[in-house]
């Protein structure tokens, strides 16, 4: 089982992200569950979504305590909201950011987690451009697949179409393609042998 | 066809296929998905036809549900929480005038302290009230269990609650295959009321009935609800025969053969229970699982069966009765063999605190060494309860309790 923790502000679409990344693993014949905190989420106000992913039938129903996999939808959450807490030792971690881990004070985690395990993504430029609203959670999913493979990204992009129509689904899909590749390129260029 | 769908999309979908005429609801979470998406699905004409009625109210809700039914129309509703409590008089008339109304009842606590989060405290509330009431283990569960409702509710004219778990049913996105019309049109015949307000056929429903027959009006909606138990098993069966789908029925039992100890559930904490069952046998331990599908009627009979053979029962449940403890668990220990299990009751969840695998391995760990008391409360933290009871020791005026605990709390339990 993989299992996915997203935090982020209310207004930032942590419930839908966990949504299509449940679709999008759907879509690949994969059992999924995504599910909210429940909190009484207000605009603003810290809220967590999760998403497993399993080839078997999902049956518990508990909160996930040892992801293993952390996207963190808003920086302004680091140091102030336990968000790597039960992470896995060679789980992922996808923040986003167009700052370096070191410059974001996660140099710790840089050092616990495997290599090409965390990485930043600018994700609300990237809405920003690509969609027109500083809605971060479809690129940082882009983000997601490039840095775990977990879920591919043409099974995002029609989780996409299937949940937005037209030219929103487009827009979308071409945000999540611009952060995957920005991630995808990071990652070849950090697997390169280097001198 | 197979989708990945939200619960309450689910439902929605579903209870839309049980082509009801009229649908009168007030939104309170976590229900509401459920009814924005069928109001919407009227207003879009792709469920037609069928009124959809905006009231101010849960109380008018029943009430125009109660006159629809009553009016010999499909009639269905759905709540949570106070908004049930709020409807309860009108709760109790739809069962006691027999109308097959069918309610979704999305799980939730009901206050004070005020708490929207997942409890069984609202479905306990109103066991009482003649109404069948069916618990989903899953979003398939709860989307099928509303086909089944309908065809109970009108064959035997009961209403039906199907309750589901609040947040972690109506807000989770999972796996849910929902059922053809084709498949819903055969197996739910269009309604034919025993009873209808019809101006060619004048009658008056709701009489005032004294002592002379209160007691016998009474004892037959007893019976009806006696004829259910023989009901609800062969409607699912008839609904797996067509779907291949276990759904419903009175119980689920899970890997009780041979098990000497047994955790009796209702709803979603199946799931995660079972996951737990499965751990511990794999190292030899003897344990299983049965949930409890239909709570009203309660299967007496069925339940003693599944039980015949267990030395210890655990009753997980979330709710329980102030000064007394479990509600299952009573209702269990009345249907328990001669054979007499140990029982022991343990009240979790509450108010939506989570239930993990770990936990539930806990609690068969603390009943394999026998050291789980009667009754306890998971994850209770005493300390919290110790330093409020000292404060109310201390201090005629002590102040609000719930307040102080979470004063208490924020403070690290520094505030003494």
């Amino acid at each position: 089982m993989f299992q996915v923790r997203i935090h982020g502000r209310g207004g930032q679409g942590v419930v839908t992200a966990a949504e299509l990344l449940a679709v999008a693993a759907f879509d690949q014949g994969r059992h999924a569950q995504a599910f909210p905190s429940f909190g009484s989420e207000r605009t603003g106000a810290p809220v967590v979504s999760y998403c497993r992913i399993d080839d078997h039938e999902i049956r518990t129903r508990e909160p996930i305590d040892e992801p293993d996999a952390v996207i963190v939808q808003d920086v302004t959450l680091l140091h102030r909201v336990d968000l790597f807490g039960g992470l896995a030792p060679s789980g992922y971690v996808l923040v986003n950011s167009s700052q370096p881990p070191d410059g974001l004070g996660l140099g710790e985690l840089v050092a616990r987690l495997p290599a090409g395990h965390l990485a930043g993504c600018p994700a609300t430029e990237l809405a920003l451009a690509h969609v027109g609203r500083a809605v971060p959670n479809v690129p940082l999913l882009g983000a997601f697949c490039a840095l775990t493979g977990e879920v591919p990204l043409d099974a995002l992009a029609r989780a996409l179409r299937h949940r937005f129509a037209d030219e929103v689904a487009e827009r979308n899909v071409a945000a999540a393609t611009a952060a995957f590749g920005l991630v995808h390129d990071h990652e070849e260029a950090h697997r390169a042998p280097t001198a | 066809m197979l989708q990945q769908l939200e619960g309450s999309r689910a439902v929605a979908e579903t209870v839309a296929r049980c082509r009801p005429e009229v649908v009168c609801a007030y939104p309170i979470s976590p229900q509401t998905h459920i009814i924005e998406a069928i109001g919407a699905m009227v207003k879009d004409g792709r469920l037609a036809p069928c009124e959809f009625i905006n009231v101010e109210s849960e109380y008018a809700a029943m009430s125009v549900s109660i006159g629809a039914s009553a009016a010999g129309a499909r009639a269905y509703t759905a709540t949570a929480s106070q908004g049930l409590l709020f409807m309860i008089e009108a709760v109790y008339n739809a069962a006691g005038l027999g109308l097959p109304v069918v309610m979704t009842l999305a799980n939730r606590a009901i206050g004070a302290p005020i708490n929207i989060w997942n409890d069984h405290s609202d479905a306990m509330a109103v066991r009482d009230a003649g109404w069948i009431q069916l618990f989903a283990e899953t979003n398939q569960e709860a989307a099928d269990l509303h086909v089944q409702a309908f065809r109970l509710a009108e064959t035997l004219s009961v209403p039906v609650m199907v309750c589901m778990d609040g947040f972690i049913l109506t807000h989770a996105v999972e796996a849910v295959d929902l059922i053809d019309q084709a498949v819903v049109d055969s197996f739910l015949p269009p309604y034919e009321p025993r009873q209808v307000l019809d101006p060619d056929d004048p009658v008056s429903i709701g009489a005032m009935v004294g002592p002379e027959a209160f007691e016998e009006v009474r004892y037959l909606a007893h019976l009806r609800q006696l004829d259910a138990l023989e009901l609800i098993p062969s409607v699912a069966e008839e609904f797996a025969a067509l779907t291949g789908r276990a759904s419903g029925g009175l119980l689920h039992p899970y890997r009780l053969d041979d098990a000497e100890t047994v955790i009796v559930a209702m709803g979603s904490v199946l799931g995660t229970i079972k996951d737990a069952v499965d751990a511990r046998r794999a190292t030899g331990e003897r344990v299983g699982v049965l949930g409890v599908t239909t709570f009203r009627p309660f299967p007496v009979a069925a339940v003693a069966d599944a039980l015949a053979g267990a030395r210890r029962v655990i009753v997980v449940e979330k709710a329980f009765s102030l000064g007394m403890g479990g509600v299952l668990a009573t209702d269990v220990a009345t249907a328990s063999p001669a054979s007499g299990p140990e029982l022991a009751t343990v009240v979790a969840g509450l108010g939506g605190r989570p239930i993990t695998r770990r936990d539930v391995e806990g609690v068969l760990g603390r009943s394999a060494q026998g050291t789980l008391p009667r009754l306890s409360f998971l994850n209770l933290d005493e300390d919290v309860v110790a330093r409020e009871r000292a404060r109310m020791a201390a201090s005629r005026r002590s102040g609000p309790f719930a307040e102080n605990v979470l004063r208490d709390l924020a403070a690290g339990g520094a505030n003494r």
